[in-house]
């Protein structure tokens, strides 16, 4: 499967993905530079973590109008996948190709510090291999990560069953207490309708070595080969 | 020469900051009285915090050299060879005048400075230490510091992507007009592939890259080359504004440059800017330069060469190039969106020329703005000294109660946890981070290896100020068994020395005593002083804050997988106390947190004891046979050992029995060096024995972990009794509840 971890001026997870990818997960992967709209030869784009731009005006607001951004449109429509983590889900939502927003944390501080996921949706490729109910944990490390829609969205994000992860204790259970940042319904990661573009906060590449704290994050990495089938083309749902 | 500026007259040097005698200096070597921008750069490049005219002859003590030395100090950072092709860049640095003027961006511009100190050698900064140091926490303004101090930091490390992962905050009413903000920063480069600040080849191309430059931090290091006032948030202006985006921008476009072989030598634009580089590079190099000033991007306009030349504005450096290479470096940072403008060339002849639209309105030899004098100015014992360490803590009363003495200490604000900081900064950008914040030490892998570096930092003022020669021994000790703790071998240190004033005898001769620690330290640990920096000045109104040395080390493990950390991991373990016996309340936490006194002698410190210690737990960790390791510091045993059972995913109980060699507080929270709590399986304890018994240390088995309490008898009767869960409260709460 072939992966390109984009690059934005400010973006400091590339690296980060990019090893995980190659040393990892052991699949080509490629940096693809903001300015960049060819991206047909990919199978799957992530939007790493970072300060794009800065971020001064709005998390993501500037990269959701890059280049690269505006040729995932296409991309997706002809079955490619994509997976923002932190700074990457901003930036799908500031984008439009995700619903929601990412506004500051309600402790109005920066917070970095593990979290427990509840995986609500099994039915997408990055979420294939895992079980409904399944607790995972990650890293978390942002600013503006609490997540809001209005009411009618949200209803509609339950009703199609795309909320892929909510922030939970270690038992699964959703408390107020487990949620580190005041997202609305305690929604770490979300998915669009053909389930295949993921937005989510907490850092998977930080949890895909056992070396680093856990797998949890190279599970759903694994979830994604599994569902590359053997013409080449995607399983999809 | 221009007639715009004012005309520069003894009063005007004076008043920037010259003496007398400086100034005849100037004007016996110029021949003639300086221009108003010449006047500026004497000024910023002879003031303390550039010179280091009052440290210089005693540093001239610390050991610099080594057999894994690449880079000592007098570069913008110190490099140690750690094997497998790999350099570790590091160095310590203060930004303590600007955090108290404006916190925010005081502490912000702090972590700016010294990644550029790491990057412009051509290594990746791969971690982040801060040493802070404020008032106490029910002093006015105090919580505010820490807030600001707290969330600079947190805004422009985790902007930039360097994981913060250790570091110290301690509180003393000391610091309450001069909190100190020093920060560590360590980086990756390959061995053969640093760069240095060098002007070589007179007709190379200068270059100036990455920020505007505006108006922002002139006078800068003027500044915190003087000690404070009421009047001192009237300076606000000359603290710099810092752009975390920016510096990014600027890592990823310098490192690229350096990959095209263009880049002849490189320097970050920090104290005194531009004057800085052009005068320190070409100084270097025996060669000159020569700069056409309108030709620097600027963000204002009318800016005048004295503010041009001494703006402190921040992600700028200066990088010369190679002939011919010029496209080389302005494609790469117009790729990155940054300004690359070609502002003058290197010469011969070692003169500085800085001209404005080609007239010339400086015209400098190198060698006597980059050589400022050297003085000895003198020293003398406080006269009060003797007496605050003649003090006898054993005079006081023994508390009633042991266990409510030991939850006070583990919820005094120093020793308590610091969690509410570092949750506000990314700890793992990089994935490197084996080991966080929260332990003796962080531990970050080499990727591609099998090898990590274990890094540090330790200061302990009120020892120093007891005796600054034992004390800052102590510290040097302190870091080193920290890494040792976590199972690495130190390589290398870098030092920030914070003080007050030089100009005061008394001052002065706690600098050069505190010096003479390190130095028999260091020797005795055989670890080089790689780099670090002075600030003397720390004080307000004419009170000085306590003498900090803060220490920061970096050491190596051969196996990554081989460490420890302080924690008990479960029950059952046998826990052993390695080290001396001896130790002492005075300068202690014990003393200061039921007392409020600051007084007494401090323990012995028998060196040739620390390094044997630190070597057996380094054999230990590394042959697998510790489950923790935790080095015995402020709040002495008790606090070690209650420690070792709250700070953890989980509570561990622990039962221990300690000899009666003195009196319970003593042998309970006295502090004293070379002393390390481990936790050992029961199934290897016999082979820890008989490691032990080769390492030729005092050592003792004091107890076993499990239950859900810290139970300690001395001799036979048990002293304190408390569930780990009040340990915990007491030690998660202390410092949190009064920032939050």
């Amino acid at each position: 499967m072939r992966f390109g971890v984009v690059v934005f001026p400010g973006t400091w997870s590339d690296c980060d993905f990019h090893y995980v990818v190659s040393e990892v997960l052991h699949q080509p992967v490629r940096y693809v530079w903001h300015r960049e709209r060819e991206l047909r030869e990919l199978d799957c784009v992530i939007l790493p973590g970072g300060f794009s731009y800065g971020d001064y005006l709005r998390a993501g607001a500037v990269a959701g109008r890059s280049p690269v951004v505006e040729a995932l449109g296409d991309f997706v429509a002809g079955g490619g996948l994509v997976l923002g983590s932190c700074n990457g889900f901003q930036i799908l939502c500031e984008a439009g190709l995700l619903p929601g927003v990412l506004t500051r944390n309600e402790c109005l501080q920066y917070r970095c510090q593990s979290s427990h996921l509840v995986v609500e949706n099994v039915d997408t490729p990055f979420t294939r291999g895992l079980r409904p109910g399944q607790v995972l944990t990650m890293p978390i490390s942002h600013g503006e990560g609490k997540y809001y829609t209005d009411p009618a969205t949200l209803a509609r994000l339950k009703q199609q069953n795309l909320i892929v992860f909510r922030y939970a204790e270690a038992d699964g259970r959703i408390t107020k207490k487990s949620n580190p940042n005041g997202s609305l319904d305690n929604i770490a990661g979300v998915v669009n309708p053909e389930g295949t573009v993921l937005g989510m906060m907490p850092h998977p590449e930080r949890a895909s070595e056992a070396a680093m704290g856990g797998t949890d994050g190279l599970l759903m990495l694994q979830s994604l080969l599994g569902s590359l089938v053997e013409d080449g083309s995607f399983l999809k749902r | 020469m221009t007639g715009a500026e004012p005309k520069v007259t003894l009063d005007l040097a004076l008043e920037a900051g010259l003496t007398a005698e400086e100034y005849d200096r100037i004007l016996s070597r110029l021949g003639r009285e300086p221009t108003y921008a010449e006047l500026g750069l004497f000024s910023a490049l002879w003031s303390e915090h550039c010179a280091y005219k009052h440290s210089r002859v005693f540093l001239a003590r610390l050991p610099q050299s080594g057999a894994h030395v690449l880079q000592g100090p007098g570069e913008n950072a110190g490099a140690i060879d750690i094997g497998d092709g790999w350099a570790v860049v590091f160095k310590i640095e203060s930004h303590n005048h600007p955090s108290f003027i404006e916190p925010f961006q005081g502490a912000a511009t702090g972590v700016g400075g010294i990644l550029r100190d790491i990057f412009t050698m051509g290594a990746r900064p791969i971690a982040i230490l801060d040493s802070l140091r404020f008032g106490e926490l029910d002093q006015p303004k105090v919580p505010e510091l820490v807030n600001g101090v707290v969330s600079g930091i947190s805004w422009y490390g985790n902007c930039f992507g360097c994981p913060t992962v250790g570091g110290e905050i301690a509180f003393a009413p000391e610091y309450a007009g001069n909190p100190l903000v020093n920060v560590m920063c360590v980086g990756l480069v390959r061995a053969d592939q640093i760069f240095r600040a060098r002007a070589e080849g007179p007709g190379n191309p200068v270059f100036y890259v990455g920020n505007k430059t505006g108006r922002d931090g002139i006078h800068g290091a003027t500044m915190a080359s003087a000690t404070f006032d009421e009047h001192a948030e009237e300076r606000r202006p000359t603290v710099q504004v810092g752009d975390p985006f920016t510096e990014k921008l600027l890592l990823e476009a310098c490192l690229e440059v350096m990959r095209t072989g263009a880049v002849v030598g490189i320097q970050d634009m920090g104290a005194a800017g531009l004057a800085c580089c052009t005068s320190e590079m070409p100084a270097r190099s025996g060669t000159g330069m020569d700069v056409e000033l309108s030709r620097v991007p600027q963000r204002e306009t009318g800016m005048t060469p004295y503010e041009i030349l001494l703006s402190e504005s921040q992600e700028r450096m200066l990088l010369v190039a190679a002939r011919g290479r010029e496209e080389d470096v302005r494609r790469v940072f117009a790729k990155w969106e940054l300004d690359a403008v070609e502002i003058g060339r290197v010469t011969e002849g070692g003169e500085l020329t800085a001209r404005l639209g080609g007239e010339i309105v400086a015209r400098v030899p190198v060698d006597l703005l980059a050589e400022a004098p050297k003085y000895r100015k003198p020293t003398a014992e406080p006269s009060w000294l003797a007496e605050r360490r003649a003090f006898d803590p054993l005079t006081l009363p023994e508390p009633g109660d042991y266990g409510a003495a030991l939850v006070q200490l583990l919820g005094s604000p120093t020793i308590a946890s610091k969690e509410w900081a570092f949750r506000q900064y990314d700890q793992q950008v990089g994935i490197n981070t084996l080991v966080l914040p929260g332990s003796d030490a962080a531990v970050l892998r080499v990727k591609g290896t099998r090898r990590a570096l274990a890094v540090s930092t330790d200061g302990n003022g009120r020892q120093v100020f007891l005796d600054p020669r034992r004390g800052a021994a102590m510290a040097v000790c302190e870091a080193a068994r920290n890494v040792s703790c976590s199972g690495g071998e130190p390589r290398g240190i870098t030092d920030c020395l914070n003080f007050g004033s030089p100009e005061r005898p008394e001052i002065l001769w706690q600098f050069a005593e505190a010096v003479e620690g390190i130095a028999l330290a260091c020797r005795a640990l055989d670890l080089p002083v790689v780099g670090g920096n002075v600030s003397f000045y720390n004080e307000t109104s004419g009170r000085a804050i306590l003498p900090t040395p803060v220490i920061g080390v970096v050491g190596v493990l051969d196996d990554a997988g081989r460490r420890a950390t302080q924690w008990f991991k479960g029950a059952g373990h046998r826990v052993a106390l390695l080290g001396p016996d001896q130790v002492s309340l005075g300068g202690s936490e014990y003393l200061w947190a039921r007392e409020r006194r600051l007084a007494g002698a401090l323990a012995p410190l028998d060196l040739e004891t620390e390094r044997r210690v630190q070597r057996a737990v380094r054999a230990a960790v590394s042959a697998g046979l510790v489950t923790a390791a935790h080095d015995c510091s402020e709040g002495g045993l008790a606090v070690a050992l209650a420690e070792g059972c709250v700070t953890g995913r989980e509570l561990i109980g622990c039962e221990a029995t300690v000899p009666a060699v003195a009196r319970a507080d003593l042998v309970l929270f006295g502090e004293g060096p070379s002393r390390i709590v481990v936790a050992v399986e029961t199934a290897r304890a016999r082979e820890f024995e008989a490691l032990m018994a080769e390492s030729a240390i005092p050592w003792r088995w004091v107890g076993t972990t499990g239950g859900e309490r810290l139970v300690i008898r001395v001799g036979t009767e048990v002293l304190l009794d408390v569930g780990t869960a009040q340990l915990e409260q007491a030690w998660r709460t202390g410092f949190e509840r009064h920032v939050a």
